[in-house]
Formats: structure tokens, C-alpha cells, sequence
């Protein structure tokens, strides 16, 4: 029974728990809901909750679950023999796995029966051509052994499967019939919904720290990996980063860092004096209208998905650097560059500086601008030696906020900034950060074995300590700051 | 302040015996430095105004030649002895005509079409002449052989797409200096291409094959289209939608309304404040390692797709919500609760309807801006190449996809120009929808939004 229909089962379950509960319920006083603690809906939700919300996790829970198992068992099968030199046990098991599922196309498209399937084991040559024929491609020829164990792993599997079709209706069953039971006249239903449905709310706001768990488990683990297969000390030291998927790569992570805060500094370059003067103007100097139409316009750049950023780098401002800039004054010949990612996530973080800056310089009392103004100071002058000094801890806030979205930013610089890493100080050299690494060492190939693909868990673990970091640190100043005025 | 006027004046200091009325040097100096701050601030505004004009006049000028292509109007008879061997018109047995059979027919009625209308082909092959034509056209006549047989015996005029190579001619980014030094076509063929245009056999007309045909070969851009990344993006926004609306607001009404000051509450804000600034490729990451590695849920599907923006989104709709449950003012709770109401009804008869247009704003952007990320779904194998649609959800859930955005990223990586105008176009396809949204929150709160 797959999972699909297992979830209709329980709806219906769920509908027919509502109506039996309230039945019951009113039933039981002869139709005079007087007699009940709670109105008779409560009864209804009470077992249409008891008899969903129980099995539902189970359900999930043993998704989750059930292809984890079933890979452990299936791996302890695996003898050493069945690795062959210069494979690893993973890519074996990679291969059972297409094998099953092979198998599982040929069966349910009614090519083959399971009585044939099972005659076709032992023959590996026969199965391997029937596969292809399934559109299941394998390179080398099949182990007898491997067959067998794909063919414990289909069985596995369906026995799961049914297992879990078994348990979660017997649960749902036991929910619908142990709720309906305990309804009665001086049941108090309304407080059991309500306290059913107040730990719903908790678990679903526990969710954001589930995320957070399973980012940094994520990371950890196979950061954790990776650091069995290449030495931390050459990841953290060297200053070369050169690749090669056959092993013996220089995995330094210093020029991919390095293209990142070059990167990132150009664009706070241009973002923070634009759209720290953009603020100051928009909340002192402009009219309304002005304001009404300028501000609303400045945050569209906010909305605008940096793909289309990225798309603009590639297509205009790189060609535009190149032919104007870099080729004129000698310093290269390349459309991607630090320069082109730099300046286009400049432009993309202009709202982030302004709308938090225009934020804070708001939230400036106005009576140290009339104490300046009353001692004959210009408005500039107010802005420039009593607001601006007022707004700072907000402002280097709003700054490292604006930061830490440079160096997590990921299209601009995968489109605009380059794939060679190399340390270099020259702006309209072709760079490349950490963020443009970890999504070309991961797409393609996503065998976890080698250190080559590992090594973007512990790019992103380090991206991820720097931007939190700097986020908290934001965070804080801004909260603090906060508080000065309050 | 009149009496501290009239004892004033002797006490006040003389700058150099200088007038009231004409500034002095110093005040001159400190006015222009005010002008010049004033200038720069204004300058600043306008740089960023003219920043975004920019960006979107690059992006439609390169992009909206996209949904105009060129076709070559093709005269051809559908012969029934070449076509439909057996004449029972059924269609497994038509389905034995490879797109080669076609491929000859057209060949023949294109070479009879410009001898009929009188146009020199001078000593270029017959097979110089069909290289005009995309290598998609015969594929696209047999289908349309193949959805409706009664073609067959008829003569139609079949609107074939010519070859990008024709197609940037027209459209100014192929030109016969450079076509001399292509391999794909030479200047012969672009004259050839000019007499057929000028004879009616070439147009050029709206393409709708861009936003429902599915991505194409690296050969054959002129074919490209959106339709499997338009419906990878739906498929994608649903599962966010039925995931973050109701995680998003019980989340919310929780932090709000009932969570006590408590260790747990404030980790929870904690990690919520700090999860809407995680970078989106961590999340992609996550995605790779949870969903993929760990749950074994297919690469590429929009199940898994749905599943990563949904985390990324639900910060944004938490915010959005817990906003619009703040504006509801308190009497209207003790109203409820004074009347004998539960907290639990107060909350989902009183306050939630109340909030309710607050939070489908918030939802809406939210959505927005999922639809437009692209790093994550880079990671979860989101930009492999899919011609197939996905079937009918439930199912198609699990079937391999794109996305709009990857499609932009995946077309920018291609080596053929014809690519570029194409991502410009996706571009503005996601820009209509980003601002479809965006318009569709505007208007909710204009229409419910309530000051109390």
C-alpha cells in the first residue's frame, strides 16, 4: 500500500472520526447538548485528532526511517570481495540500488513477472540486458552476489512497506476507537482539543530550531568527514586550490576566501556610502513625493532575485568593465572579474544599507536635531556631527547585516566573478569565492566519498560560522542600540 | 524673547563690520558645503534609481526578441503512401515513420516551394537549403501528424522554426561577416534566407512554444522553451504553500499569543531571527544531505525543491504573521475572553480571521521570493537537463523537473548566443510573475487592511 493512498485512508478515517465523535457524544444525552461538557464538535475533533495525528507521524517518521535501515542491512552484505579495486563500498551499494529499482520498472511495467525475475537472478548477463532494455544503464558487468542483494533489497523494502501500512492503520484504528471510548457526557473534550492543538503549535515552532539542528548536523558530519580524508591543517594553511577529481587535489581554502572579501568588499565600496546617502537625504532633505516614489523604487532592488543580478553581471556590466575599464588601462581581459560581481552585488545591496540606515536615522530623537539647529548649525552640519554619530552602532549594524549577504551571496558571483582561484590583487581578475566552489564541487557527481566533493560541507561550514557571526554581532549592536532611546 | 532682542545688539559680536544681509565668507563656505551634502545625498537616490532602470531596460532589451521567432511558413504536402503505409491511419503503426521520413518530405517541399516561387538557390545543396530549418522541424510535423492524422493526404502550410543561425539574422545578432566565419550556416544561406522573406516563405511572429515547450538541445535553441520549468516552479510553490502557510502561522500564533518567557521561547526567536539570514546555498546544502543523502528522496524533484524553500520561506512568513497578529488590538481578545471564550477560541474565531489579510500578504511575498532563488535548488541537481514533463501531482511531485530560475542559470552556461536572448527572456517570464505576486499582495491589503 503506498504512502499516497495510506494518506487518503487516514483522511477518510479522520472525517469519519469527527461524525462518530459527535454522534456518540450527542447520543449519549439523547440529543440535548445541555447535558455536555463541551459543545459536540469537540467531541468530533477529539477523535478525528486521536485517530490522524498519531498515525500521521508514524507515517513520516518511518519514510524517514525505512530507506536508512534497509541501506544498513543491505551494506552489511556486502562482502569485501564484491568491492572491486578502485570502487568504494559506497558506489556498490549506488549500483544495487539502480539494480532494485530496475528491477522494480521491469515488474511494475509488466515486462517481466516476479516467477521470471527470480529465474533471471542467477544470470547476470540475461538481467543486465533486460535492465538496459528498462532504460537502466550499468557500466560493468553484474556480480551474482550484487543481484542477490538487490534482490533482498526490493524485498526488504516491500516488506517494509507493508509493515508500515500495517502499524500506521492499526495506530489510526486504536486512536479512533481509544478516543470514541472515552467519550462521555462529563468527558471534557474542548480541554483535550486544546491542549492536543497547543502542543501542535509547539512542535511547529520548534521547527526553526529542527532546521538549525540538521543545518549544522549536516555540516558537521560531513565536514567531519572530509577531515578524515584531507588534512585540516593543509584546508586551513595551504594557498592553493587546485582540484583534480583523479586525487592528490590542493584543497586550500585561502584563495577561495580571499575572492570572497574581495568581492564583498568592493560591494559594501559601493553600497555603503549610495545607500547610506540615499537614506540620509530620503529621511531629511526629500518631500514627501519625492519619498513616496523614490524609497518604494529603492526597495524593488531588494526584491529583484539575484539570478536576474547575476544574468545583468554576465550579459552588461562585465562586457561593459572589460571594454571600457580593464582593456583600456591594461589590467586584463576577462568580462568576469572581482570588479563586475563586486559592483552588481553593490548595486543588489543598496536597499539592505538604506531601508535599515533610513530605519535608525529615523529613530534618532528629534530633539538632538533641534538642540543642534537651536545652536545655529546648518542641517548638514546636524546630520554630519550629531544624527550620523547618534545612528552609528545602528548603522555598522545594518553594515555587517549587508556583509553577511555579500559573502553568502551566491548567483552574482557563480555568473559574474569567475571559477579560477587565485590570490590576486588586481580588481578585474576573474576570482572566485567560496559560495561559486561549493555549488561546482557538488553539482554533477554526488558520489560522498571523495574529498573533492566533501570539501564544499566544509566550505559551507565555514560560511556558515562567518555569517552567523556576523549576524549576531549585528544583531547585538542593533539591539543594544535600540535600547539607548527606548 | 522681545526684551533679550533690545538689550542685545551692542553685546552681540562684530564679525568684521559685515551686513546682516550679505553672508560673509565663512557662512558662504559652511551654505556651499550644505548645497554640496545635499547634492551628494540627491545624487545618491538618483544612482540608485538609475541603477535598477538599468538593470531592467538591460534585461528587457536583451530578453523580449525571445518571444518573437522566425519561422519558415513551409508549403507541405502530407503524402498518405509515404506517411501512413497501410492507410488505416493508425496511429501505432505512423509512429514507425521516423522524424528522418519527415525529415525527407520536408526537404522536397522546401526545394519545390522556391522553385515554385521563382527564387535562385544558386549552387547551394538541397541539404545546404533544409539547413535553414531548425533540426526540430521535422519532430514538431510528425507530432502534429501524429495528434491529428487527418492531416495526413492534405497540403498545409506548416510553420517550422528556422534555425537560430536564420533567427539571429532577423534579429540583428548574426551577421554575414560573422556568418562567413560560422561553421553553422554561411552568407550563401543568409541571402537565400533574405529572398525567402522577401517571397512570404519566412516570418516572423509570436512564439508561444516559448513559455510551453520543453528546454532543447544544446543544438537547437530556437526550440527552447519554459514549459517544464514553468511547471517545475508551480509544482515547487504548491508544496511551500501547503507547508509554510499552516507550519508558518501555528508557529506564530504560538510565539504570539501563547508562549510563556521561557529559555525555550527565547531560543526559538533566537534561531528564527538567525535562520532569515542563513545564505540560501546552506540551506541547498542541508537540502543535499537530509533530503537526498539521508531520506533518499529523488535528485531534481520538486518535492524536495518545495521542500528546502519551504525552511527558507517560513522565517519570512513567521515575521509577516506574527506582525499581523500584533496589530490586532488587545480589546478585541479581552472582548472574547470576557464573554467566556477559551484562549484557544479566542485565538481561531477572533483573532486570526482579523489577521488574516496581514498573513496572506506576508505569505504572498514570501512565495515571491522563493520562486526566485536559485542557489539551493542548484545543489539538489535541480539544473539537470529535462525535456519530459512531470506527470499530474501527486506523482509528479517526484518527477525530475526545473525551475525557472535554474533554467536562466542553466541556459547562461550554454555556448550558443541564441541562449543568452533566451535566459533574458525566462527573466522577464519570472519578473511578470514576481510582479503578478507582489501587485496581488498590494491589493489584498489595500482591499482588507483595517486601522483600529
Amino acid at each position: 500500500m503506498s504512502a499516497g493512498l495510506l494518506l487518503l485512508l487516514l483522511a477518510g478515517l479522520g472525517a469519519l472520526g469527527f461524525l462518530a465523535g459527535r454522534a456518540r457524544a450527542l447520543s449519549l444525552v439523547r440529543g440535548d447538548a445541555r447535558g455536555l461538557h463541551s459543545l459536540p464538535g469537540y467531541y468530533g475533533q477529539t477523535v478525528a485528532l486521536f485517530a490522524v495525528v498519531p498515525a500521521f507521524l508514524l507515517l513520516l517518521g518511518w519514510l524517514l526511517l525505512q530507506p536508512v535501515l534497509v541501506e544498513r542491512s543491505i551494506t552489511a552484505m556486502i562482502l569485501p570481495a564484491d568491492i572491486a579495486s578502485g570502487s568504494s563500498r559506497e558506489l556498490v551499494m549506488a549500483d544495487v540500488r539502480r539494480i532494485a529499482e530496475g528491477m522494480e520498472r521491469l515488474v511494475t511495467t509488466g515486462a517481466i513477472t516476479e516467477g521470471e525475475l527470480a529465474a533471471l537472478v542467477p544470470q547476470p548477463d540475461l538481467l543486465k540486458d533486460r535492465l538496459s532494455a528498462a532504460g537502466v544503464a550499468l557500466a560493468a558487468p553484474i556480480q551474482p552476489h550484487i543481484a542477490e542483494a538487490a534482490t533482498a533489497w526490493r524485498a526488504e523494502m516491500a516488506l517494509g512497506q507493508a509493515l508500515m501500512a500495517v502499524a500506521v492503520l492499526a495506530v489510526a484504528v486504536a486512536g479512533f476507537l481509544g478516543a470514541l471510548w472515552r467519550v462521555a457526557p462529563g468527558f471534557r473534550a474542548r480541554n483535550v482539543v486544546e491542549r492536543f492543538i497547543r502542543w501542535m503549535l509547539i512542535a511547529a515552532s520548534s521547527i526553526a530550531i529542527l532546521t538549525t539542528i540538521g543545518i549544522i548536523f549536516s555540516l558537521v558530519f560531513e565536514s567531519w568527514h572530509f577531515f578524515q580524508l584531507y588534512p585540516a591543517r593543509d584546508f586551513f594553511l595551504s594557498l592553493t586550490w587546485s582540484p583534480k577529481f583523479g586525487g592528490g587535489s590542493d584543497l586550500g581554502i585561502w584563495p577561495l576566501l580571499w575572492g570572497t572579501l574581495y568581492v564583498s568588499f568592493i560591494a559594501l565600496l559601493v553600497a555603503v556610502p549610495v545607500g547610506l546617502m540615499a537614506a540620509i537625504y530620503l529621511s531629511e532633505y526629500a518631500t514627501p513625493a519625492l519619498r513616496a516614489v523614490a524609497k518604494p523604487a529603492i526597495e524593488v532592488l531588494a526584491g529583484i532575485p539575484s539570478i536576474v543580478y547575476g544574468l545583468f553581471a554576465l550579459m552588461t556590466v562585465g562586457p561593459f568593465l572589460r571594454d571600457w575599464f580593464a582593456r583600456p588601462m591594461g589590467l586584463g581581459d576577462s568580462s568576469s572579474s572581482v570588479m563586475t560581481a563586486g559592483v552588481v552585488m553593490g548595486i543588489m545591496l543598496i536597499p539592505y544599507v538604506s531601508s535599515l540606515s533610513d530605519d535608525i536615522i529615523n529613530a534618532v530623537p528629534q530633539s538632538l536635531r533641534d538642540g543642534s539647529y537651536g545652536l545655529g548649525a546648518t542641517q548638514s552640519e546636524t546630520i554630519r556631527q550629531v544624527v550620523f554619530p547618534a545612528a552609528l552602532p545602528g548603522i555598522v549594524g545594518a553594515i555587517l547585516m549587508a556583509a553577511s549577504r555579500a559573502i553568502g551571496e551566491t548567483m552574482i558571483v557563480v555568473l559574474g566573478a569567475g571559477a579560477a582561484a587565485r590570490l590576486d590583487l588586481n580588481p578585474f581578475e576573474a576570482m572566485t569565492t567560496v559560495t561559486v566552489k561549493i555549488v561546482s564541487q557538488l553539482t554533477g557527481d554526488t558520489e560522498f566519498a571523495s574529498p573533492e566533493t566533501l570539501v564544499a560541507f566544509a566550505l559551507g561550514l565555514t560560511l556558515f560560522v562567518f555569517t552567523l557571526g556576523l549576524n549576531i554581532l549585528a544583531l547585538g549592536i542593533v539591539r543594544k542600540y535600540r535600547e539607548q532611546y527606548e | 524673547m522681545t526684551d533679550l532682542s533690545a538689550t542685545a545688539p551692542n553685546s552681540a559680536p562684530q564679525r568684521g563690520g559685515a551686513s546682516l544681509i550679505a553672508p560673509d565668507a565663512r557662512t558662504q563656505a559652511r551654505n556651499a558645503a550644505e548645497r554640496r551634502f545635499r547634492r551628494l545625498g540627491l545624487s545618491a537616490v538618483l544612482l540608485g534609481l538609475v541603477a535598477l532602470v538599468v538593470l531592467l531596460a538591460s534585461v528587457l532589451g536583451n530578453g523580449v526578441s525571445a518571444f518573437r521567432q522566425t519561422y519558415v511558413i513551409l508549403p507541405v504536402t502530407l503524402e498518405g503512401s509515404v506517411l501512413d503505409k497501410t492507410g488505416n491511419r493508425n496511429p501505432e503503426e505512423m509512429k514507425k515513420v521516423t522524424t528522418l521520413g519527415y525529415g525527407r518530405l520536408m526537404q522536397d517541399a522546401l526545394v519545390a516551394a522556391l522553385a515554385e516561387k521563382g527564387i535562385d538557390t544558386g549552387d547551394l545543396k538541397p541539404k545546404e537549403i533544409m539547413a535553414l530549418l531548425s533540426k526540430e522541424a521535422p519532430a514538431d510535423l510528425r507530432d502534429a501528424v501524429l495528434a491529428d492524422p487527418s492531416l495526413i493526404g492534405q497540403s498545409v502550410a506548416f510553420p517550422a522554426f528556422a534555425t537560430s543561425r536564420v533567427d539571429g539574422y532577423f534579429k540583428g545578432r548574426v551577421t554575414m561577416e560573422s556568418a562567413a566565419r560560422d561553421a553553422n550556416i554561411s552568407p550563401a544561406q543568409l541571402q537565400l534566407a533574405d529572398a525567402m522573406r522577401a517571397a512570404g516563405l519566412i516570418e516572423t511572429r509570436l512564439n508561444t512554444g516559448f513559455l510551453t515547450r520543453p528546454d532543447a538541445s544544446e543544438l537547437r535553441p530556437e526550440a527552447a522553451g519554459l514549459g517544464v520549468a514553468i511547471l517545475g516552479s508551480a509544482y515547487m510553490m504548491l508544496v511551500v504553500l501547503v507547508l509554510s502557510l499552516p507550519i508558518g502561522v501555528a508557529a506564530s500564533i504560538y510565539l504570539e499569543e501563547l508562549a510563556p518567557k521561557n529559555r525555550w521561547t527565547d531560543l526559538i526567536e533566537i534561531n528564527i531571527a538567525n535562520l532569515a539570514a542563513v545564505p540560501s546555498i546552506v540551506f541547498g546544502i542541508l537540502a543535499l544531505a537530509l533530503f537526498i543523502n539521508i531520506a533518499g528522496l529523488p535528485q531534481s524533484a520538486p518535492i524536495v525543491g518545495g521542500l528546502v524553500l519551504t525552511l527558507m520561506t517560513l522565517p519570512t512568513i513567521i515575521i509577516a504573521t506574527r506582525a499581523s497578529l500584533k496589530a490586532v488590538p488587545p480589546s478585541i481578545r479581552d472582548a472574547a475572553l470576557g464573554v467566556g471564550a477559551s484562549r484557544m477560541q479566542t485565538i481561531f474565531h477572533h483573532v486570526l480571521p482579523l489577521a488574516m489579510p496581514g498573513i496572506l500578504t506576508g505569505t504572498i511575498l514570501g512565495l515571491a521570493r522563493a520562486l526566485g532563488e536559485s542557489a539551493p535548488l542548484l545543489l539538489i541537481g535541480m539544473v539537470a537537463f529535462v525535456r519530459d514533463f512531470p506527470a499530474a501531482p501527486p506523482a509528479g511531485f517526484f518527477d525530475p523537473a526545473s525551475a525557472l530560475p535554474v533554467q536562466v542559470y542553466s541556459w547562461t552556461q550554454r555556448a550558443d548566443p541564441a541562449f543568452a536572448e533566451r535566459a533574458s527572456g525566462a527573466i522577464i517570464v519570472l519578473l511578470v510573475f514576481l510582479l503578478s505576486m507582489n501587485a496581488l499582495a498590494i491589493l489584498l491589503r489595500r482591499r482588507f487592511e483595517r486601522r483600529w
